[in-house]
């Protein structure tokens, strides 16, 4: 309680940040209106919120375990016979505290801003996965937070997500996060535009992932909130010596969805790979800050975004490579691409570094452009329609990455959701057959 | 998109015929095509031949309908249908292919999701065109030479300048268009290659009765596409047309005596615009 307390002074005493400030240029924050949301009331526990759970967990291949929260509240905890003995899925609001846990909870990511105390201040559940030391968990555990936006009108609610994943030296494991509004039946969402009555939702969701000294970590967020939800979300992870974060993001929902991503090296021949996809359709807002910090000797950083906008969509991808005095031999790679699909969409990318040590080898690359022509005619010419031949760009614009994913689950589910997302588009469109 | 779709139904062994009448042409305000004339009907192979810069592969994308190419006169009609009002995916559908000298690289885009995306949009159900071509596919990769790996990669990334004309020949052979135009099918391609896709080109005639409108700089490609008609290209007219052996005379004498002609002939009646 007091911790909240203090959160809450703290964001009181700070101020909800504005574009003028650069981490927040591009991002429309100027309109936005907290007093428009209500912390989520603890949520009876719902039979349907389990099986929807299920049915999203199922779709994305096996799993060592099932984490289901609703609205910020942890519903059920389930964990596979598969699953080693020693692997702790918790929630550290009912169970003992775990050693590394909450004191040490929100050290990651200094300089957090007035949505990071507002997360303090109102965080219910931490869902902390804890993979004891030398131990290996094949199949990912999956963490379903499921939003329930109640009652429509507003205030809308505003949910507050936390996960924290702390593996020892010398273990293994994969985690994957799944945000979606809860929708009883019907297809898997694709964070597409057919809730035709977008619900008013705030989520400010934090994860943590701590990678120790020769551990593997592979991790995957999938966001598919609906077109009412703005989504102020936080990644951070810290990397050991010898150890290895594989990430992946899906940014596919939201009216406004922001993802910052900070990741550290912290420990000598650490590595990480940042991949995302993002797709924007309608007004969709998708927002991405990445920081690769390289604070040890020949560390690696390898990242790669790439996020398409069409109609009047817009994307910012902005990220910084800093490496610091002592980390000798780093490599450190900055890729973001951009496909744009229609004349009132638009995407910025703004790649930056941050060096402080020779001997580094560091790279950034970036495009923002529409679909090729070229490619374009040349499928026509077999007799393939526009819109379905820019499906199949956009597809192929994504397959890469897909085929890169830390989970094949993950990669099919984000071919399918963008598939589905395009096919939505061309019969909206009402374009010609195919 | 709103024009009224052309009929997607192909029918097999019928007579179909390409029209050019006076097809004039440019790109970027010059005009490259001067007023071509030619008709290709089921079961001929035609060669047009000419020197660099005659206007050959305008012709092709002009027949296609690239975007940048405009039109500045004349039809050109399949069947009786004007191509010209359709989109290029239209003309497709009703029976042309062009197979274009440079096939472009479309990352993340596999050959086979493509061809069955064509014959999808050809009115057959998705699930009969995966399951006719999986089959068909390995058929047609053994006959013009193409490795049966490359089918399931992006189309044209990292392939030979072979590799691309072969699988343009099986692409080419699974969609069975009435009429193809094949712009240079000869270029980047070695002699056994050259071979196996010409032989596979001429089959189609025999198979299905392929029109051809084949451009090329060389004889090596007609001696196995054994062409009906051999016209010659030149300052974007066709000035002379004739038996294979036309082809032959090109490659003793060059087109120096033509473009002479045709040269004192534009003098003569002066180049409009």
């Amino acid at each position: 309680m007091r911790r909240r307390a203090e959160a809450w002074e703290r964001f009181a005493a700070t101020s909800v940040p504005t574009e003028a400030e650069e981490v927040w240029r591009y991002s429309g924050i100027d309109g936005f209106d907290l007093d428009a949301y209500a912390p989520a009331p603890l949520a009876a526990g719902l039979e349907s919120t389990l099986a929807v759970a299920r049915r999203l967990a199922d779709s994305l291949g096996p799993r060592a375990g099932l984490v289901v929260t609703r609205n910020g509240t942890i519903e059920a905890i389930e964990m596979e016979r598969s699953a080693p003995e020693a692997l702790s899925v918790t929630n550290t609001r009912t169970a003992p505290r775990a050693a590394a846990a909450p004191e040490t909870l929100g050290e990651l990511a200094p300089g957090r801003d007035a949505f990071g105390e507002l997360h303090d201040a109102f965080v219910s559940d931490v869902v902390l996965v804890g993979v004891p030391r030398k131990t290996v968990v094949a199949d990912p555990i999956v963490v379903v937070h499921l939003v329930d936006p109640g009652a429509h009108g507003a205030p809308g609610v505003a949910v507050f997500p936390h996960m924290l994943v702390d593996l020892g030296t010398s273990s293994e494991a994969g985690v994957i996060e799944l945000t979606a509004p809860i929708v009883s039946d019907g297809p898997l969402p694709a964070g597409d535009e057919s809730d035709t009555t977008p619900s008013p939702m705030l989520l400010v969701p934090v994860t943590e992932l701590r990678v120790a000294d020769d551990s593997h970590l592979r991790y995957g967020n999938l966001q598919v909130l609906g077109q009412g939800a703005t989504s102020i979300a936080l990644q951070a992870s810290c990397v050991g010596r010898d150890a290895s974060l594989q990430s992946f993001t899906a940014g596919l929902g939201g009216r406004y969805a922001r993802v910052r991503t900070d990741s550290d090296l912290l420990g000598q021949a650490g590595r990480t790979s940042l991949l995302a996809a993002y797709l924007g359709t309608g007004e969709q807002v998708h927002d991405f800050r990445t920081l690769q910090d390289h604070h040890a000797p020949r560390t690696e950083s390898q990242l790669l975004f790439k996020g398409a906008v069409a109609d009047t969509a817009r994307s910012v991808y902005s990220g910084l490579i800093r490496i610091r005095k002592g980390a000798r031999g780093a490599n450190a790679f900055q890729t973001n691409h951009n496909l744009v699909l229609s004349e009132g969409a638009h995407a910025d990318s703004v790649p930056n570094l941050d060096i402080d040590e020779n001997d580094v080898r560091c790279s950034h690359a970036s495009t923002v452009g529409p679909i090729d022509e070229e490619q374009r005619y040349y499928l026509e010419t077999r007799g393939i329609a526009p819109a379905v031949a820019e499906r199949l760009i956009v597809l192929g614009f994504f397959s890469d990455l897909a085929g890169r994913a830390p989970f094949p689950g993950v990669g099919r589910w984000v071919e399918e959701a963008v598939h589905r997302r395009m096919a939505g588009r061309l019969s909206a469109q009402g374009g010609t057959d195919g | 998109m709103t024009a009224t779709s052309p009929t997607t139904e192909v029918s097999r062994g019928g007579s179909h015929e390409l029209v050019i009448d006076g097809l004039r042409a440019g790109v970027a305000g010059l005009e490259v095509l001067t007023g071509v004339d030619l008709v290709v009907r089921s079961g001929e192979v035609h060669a047009v031949m000419g020197p660099n810069g005659s206007g050959k592969s305008t012709l092709a994308h002009v027949l296609m309908g690239k975007p940048g190419y405009q039109v500045l006169g004349g039809t050109v009609t399949l069947d009786g249908e004007d191509l010209l009002r359709l989109a290029p995916f239209e003309r497709a559908r009703l029976g042309l292919f062009l197979a274009p000298q440079d096939p472009i690289e479309v990352p993340g885009v596999g050959l086979h999701q493509t061809l069955t995306e064509a014959l999808a949009g050809r009115g057959m159900s998705p699930d009969d065109a995966k399951g006719s071509l999986a089959a068909r596919a390995l058929v047609e990769a053994q006959r013009v030479g193409l490795e049966t790996r490359l089918l399931e990669r992006p189309l044209n990334v990292d392939l030979s300048g072979g590799e691309r004309k072969r699988s343009e020949t099986l692409q080419m052979a699974l969609l069975q268009p009435n009429i193809a135009v094949l712009d240079e099918l000869d270029s980047g391609i070695d002699i056994d290659g050259l071979h196996d896709v010409a032989q596979r080109v001429r089959d189609g005639v025999a198979e299905w009765g392929l029109g051809v409108l084949a451009i090329t700089h060389y004889r090596r490609l007609l001696s196995v596409l054994q062409p009906d008609v051999v016209h010659v290209l030149v300052r974007g007219r066709i000035v002379a047309s004739g038996g294979p052996e036309l082809a032959g005379e090109l490659e003793r004498t060059g087109y120096a005596a033509f473009e002479t002609a045709a040269r004192a002939d534009d003098s003569g009646t002066g180049i409009q615009n």
